[in-house]
């Protein structure tokens, strides 16, 4: 958009609870480089006080601002307004997976829960404190995200089948391989992958990797390499037969 | 009554999930004691998490000559004198063992080519010290704590914000509080208190803080009778964006000045060697402030008034290594490729070194049962902070503070709760409902932040503060009577209306006591006082709250012992 410029834009935002809603209009006079969070902020300060966004940084940093802008879901921090078909309205929705509070705000406390069930950093015992950049390098990728938690919210096993029960997510899954790949962890989280987050009901679609502002190749980089430690361990034939023969312990 | 408010009971209570009050957590757990954290957003969204450039700790990995006496004098130096030395001493030397503790609980710093944690320069450090993760130090932090404190069974409060501490008497008896999400109040019991909310930017216009900095733990102090100190030393971050107006004040982290960036005018004159020919853009940020400042106001700024950052003379990959998000940042928000061209970048209000008056050893306040670490708090830092202290200062002090907690906690009994503290509590939080007429505190805050701004900036002078002190009251007469829209679910209008109360309190703090300081010193700038006064530099000004009534005294320096002194004479060598 020109320097200056005096257009307008309609944002046309869920306004509702956990019962009932509809969609509201509201205009918002466009500033050079406005976010569709400062639009937001706009009407908060020009039309509706109440209306409820979760937000902190605005920068991109903090993973707050999660919603659905023209059905696609994004940081509203970081969707600049010029980037969007101005000549309609710009709908703004909350994330789908998760239960709406109110307006775009989405009760996301299961994310949390699931984050308990993944064993923390155990450091391997007598451990040396030395790394290799190239080793941590591999890991820092998973160690970006931000917890917008917008690949939960489109990944279609939680989204379309509401399986938060059985499957952890991906956030989960690049949590989980933060830790796995950790130079110096010494726990295997197979069983949990397996069992506690169903890791198997993930179909590899690559929704998630779409959505990641922090373009964290979920699935390529996390998943797939969980998925095959998971296999590895649990359904590998040679050790299958192995153990078998041995009468071995089940790891 | 109890039908109005659930109540929880714990041992120490936390106020505020960041890096203070997670690590404050961490060890008040470790000494047995029942837990609880209360934070006004979601667990890991805290502005610790904005953090880019990195922790300071002597660790002496790149620079072999550095140690804690170095860190403490660079420390002291920056600050003017005007720190706290005991706080400066410990910060120097428990910031090494805090951060191999991180480590130990799973953070991935950066490394040498021996293996060991990299360290980078940064403003005002004589040697390279900054523990970094490329430009996301902070996240790495807090996801760490915040994972090792639930893992370790914390209890948190997730989107629940205080507005009151209870008191029994003089001491401290809980808090009281509304969540966010239904408006329901709640009541904390505790025996400790610890306040971990961070700082104030959100009483000016352009800042790099969030929405969460308005000052609430300050004023929950103040109003419970706790001493603030040095609350004139607000800090103007350098390097904020100018352009688009969207993204004003948004952090450009000093790593790229750390990493080499050059600053230039738009005549292309690299203007520190005007200022601080010795260090340069690694000047300590209120020079390096100030300077943009006056570039621009002499007319040699930028075209969207700032200064040219440039780091694009280092090789692109380089940059999007060290520096992602700032890379990524400009690109998406401002169509600038830094690693092709410079960056547009002007003072954003970035950190309060001022805050609650606290004891060096315990962080315990002048109210007992009370304790505060991090931004929250006062003393490390002087009349300017040094870029890395900050989270180096949450480690360190956030530790201590959940320490002596746990052990007042376990030497007192559980203060009982007087209804009536909870019922005016309750009242005050619905009254904005309430009234018929009034601003809307939308409203109310823009003001406010223009009042700072403009008259409570980098350069101040009588005749603004005077006018400042003035528009503050007007502000306070407009905030009593705001009237709030709509329920008390989810209701940010409401939040907000609470939260301008706050941010006056401590906007009113801030520019008396500027008024009081005819000096210039560190980020306190006088154009009518602008030298160093020395009788100044032996004494602090205590804010107090004494019959209702907002009071400044004055207090000495504390005195540091001579072999200490002794460290500061010495000249350090630089590299």
């Amino acid at each position: 958009m020109a320097e200056g410029s005096f257009a307008d834009a309609t944002l046309r935002v869920f306004r509702g609870n956990s019962e009932s809603g509809a969609a509201a209009d509201y205009r918002v006079p466009l500033v050079p480089g406005m976010v569709v969070l400062d639009a937001l902020h706009w009407v908060q300060a020009h039309g509706a006080p109440d209306l409820a966004v979760r937000w902190n940084c605005k920068a991109g940093k903090c993973g707050s601002c999660s919603a659905e802008v023209n059905g696609r879901p994004r940081l509203t921090c970081k969707t600049r307004m010029d980037a969007l078909p101005l000549d309609e309205p710009i709908t703004i929705f909350p994330m789908k997976a998760f239960p709406v509070i109110k307006d775009l705000v989405t009760d996301v406390s299961w994310n949390y829960k699931v984050n308990q069930k993944i064993p923390p950093f155990q450091p391997r015992p007598g451990v040396e404190w030395k790394m290799d950049q190239r080793d941590v390098d591999r890991v820092q990728e998973f160690r970006k995200c931000i917890e917008c938690f917008l690949c939960q919210n489109v990944c279609h096993v939680l989204r379309d089948h509401d399986k938060k029960e059985q499957f952890g997510g991906p956030r989960f899954f690049v949590r989980t391989a933060s830790l796995e790949m950790h130079p110096l962890d010494g726990v295997s989280r197979a069983k949990v992958l397996k069992d506690e987050v169903g890791i198997g009901l993930c179909n590899i679609t690559k929704c998630c990797t779409e959505v990641c502002p922090e373009d964290i190749h979920i699935t390529d980089n996390a998943i797939i390499p969980l998925k095959e430690r998971v296999v590895d361990e649990f359904y590998d034939p040679l050790l299958m037969l192995v153990r078998k023969i041995r009468g071995a312990k089940k790891i | 009554m109890n039908s109005k408010y659930e109540v929880h009971e714990h041992d120490v209570l936390i106020i505020g999930a960041g890096g203070a009050g997670l690590r404050a957590a961490i060890e008040a757990l470790a000494q047995g004691v029942r837990v609880g954290v209360v934070c006004k957003s979601l667990l890991g969204k805290a502005h610790t998490v904005m953090a880019e450039g990195g922790i300071a700790a002597a660790m002496a990995n790149v620079d072999t000559s550095d140690d804690w006496r170095a860190h403490f004098r660079d420390t002291m130096r920056g600050g003017k004198f005007l720190n706290n030395w005991r706080m400066a001493q410990l910060h120097a030397q428990e910031a090494p063992e805090r951060v191999r503790e991180l480590e130990q609980w799973g953070a991935l710093f950066d490394r040498t080519e021996n293996g060991d944690i990299l360290q980078r320069a940064f403003g005002g450090h004589t040697f390279k010290r900054l523990c970094h993760v490329g430009d996301r130090t902070g996240l790495e932090m807090i996801r760490t704590l915040q994972d090792r404190g639930v893992h370790l069974g914390i209890d948190v409060y997730m989107e629940c914000t205080i507005t009151r501490l209870l008191k029994d008497g003089d001491r401290i008896a809980g808090a009281f509080g509304y969540w966010r999400e239904q408006g329901r109040f709640v009541v904390f019991r505790a025996k400790s208190v610890i306040i971990c909310t961070g700082g104030i930017g959100k009483a000016w216009k352009i800042t790099s803080n969030s929405w969460e900095y308005t000052g609430d733990g300050m004023a929950l102090a103040y109003d419970a009778g706790a001493d603030l100190m040095d609350m004139e030393f607000v800090q103007f971050h350098p390097t904020g964006m100018v352009w688009p107006p969207g993204v004003q004040g948004i952090l450009v982290t000093e790593a790229v000045r750390g990493e080499g960036g050059v600053l230039r005018n738009k005549d292309g004159e690299r203007f520190m060697e005007r200022y601080d020919p010795k260090k340069m853009e690694l000047s300590t940020r209120d020079v390096v402030a100030r300077s943009i400042y006056t570039e621009v106001r002499e007319g040699r700024g930028t075209e969207h008034g700032g200064a040219y950052l440039d780091i694009s003379q280092k090789p692109a990959d380089y940059v999007k290594r060290k520096l992602p998000s700032m890379y990524h940042q400009f690109l998406e928000l401002a169509d600038v490729d830094i690693t092709k061209g410079p960056m547009e970048v002007g003072p954003t209000c970035h950190y309060m070194m001022g805050g609650i008056r606290v004891d060096a050893e315990t962080a315990q306040a002048s109210i007992p049962g009370l304790f505060a670490a991090g931004e929250a708090a006062v003393g490390l830092h002087g009349a300017n902070r040094l870029g890395g202290n900050s989270l180096s200062d949450l480690l360190v002090f956030g530790r201590r503070a959940g320490l002596s907690a746990a052990e007042h906690a376990k030497r007192t009994d559980m203060p009982p709760i007087d209804p009536s503290q909870i019922e005016e509590a309750a009242q005050q939080m619905l009254a904005p409902f309430e009234r018929p007429d009034g601003d809307s505190p939308y409203a109310i805050h823009e003001d406010l932040q223009s009042v700072m701004q403009s008259l409570v900036g980098i350069f101040r002078d009588e005749a603004d503060l005077r006018r400042a002190l003035s528009e503050l009251e007007q502000l306070n007469a407009r905030t009593a009577r705001a009237r709030v829209e709509g329920s008390r679910l989810f209701n940010p209008g409401w939040h907000l209306a609470w939260d301008l109360r706050s941010m006056l309190t401590v906007a009113e703090a801030v520019t008396r006591s500027a008024l009081t300081r005819r000096e210039s010193r560190g980020a306190h700038s006088r154009i009518d006082y602008p030298g160093l006064d020395d009788a100044w530099g032996k004494k602090h000004n205590v804010v107090v709250k004494k019959a209702g009534t907002m009071t400044l005294v004055e207090t000495p320096v504390l005195e540091m012992p001579d072999d200490l002194k002794q460290l500061l004479a010495e000249e350090s060598v630089a590299k």
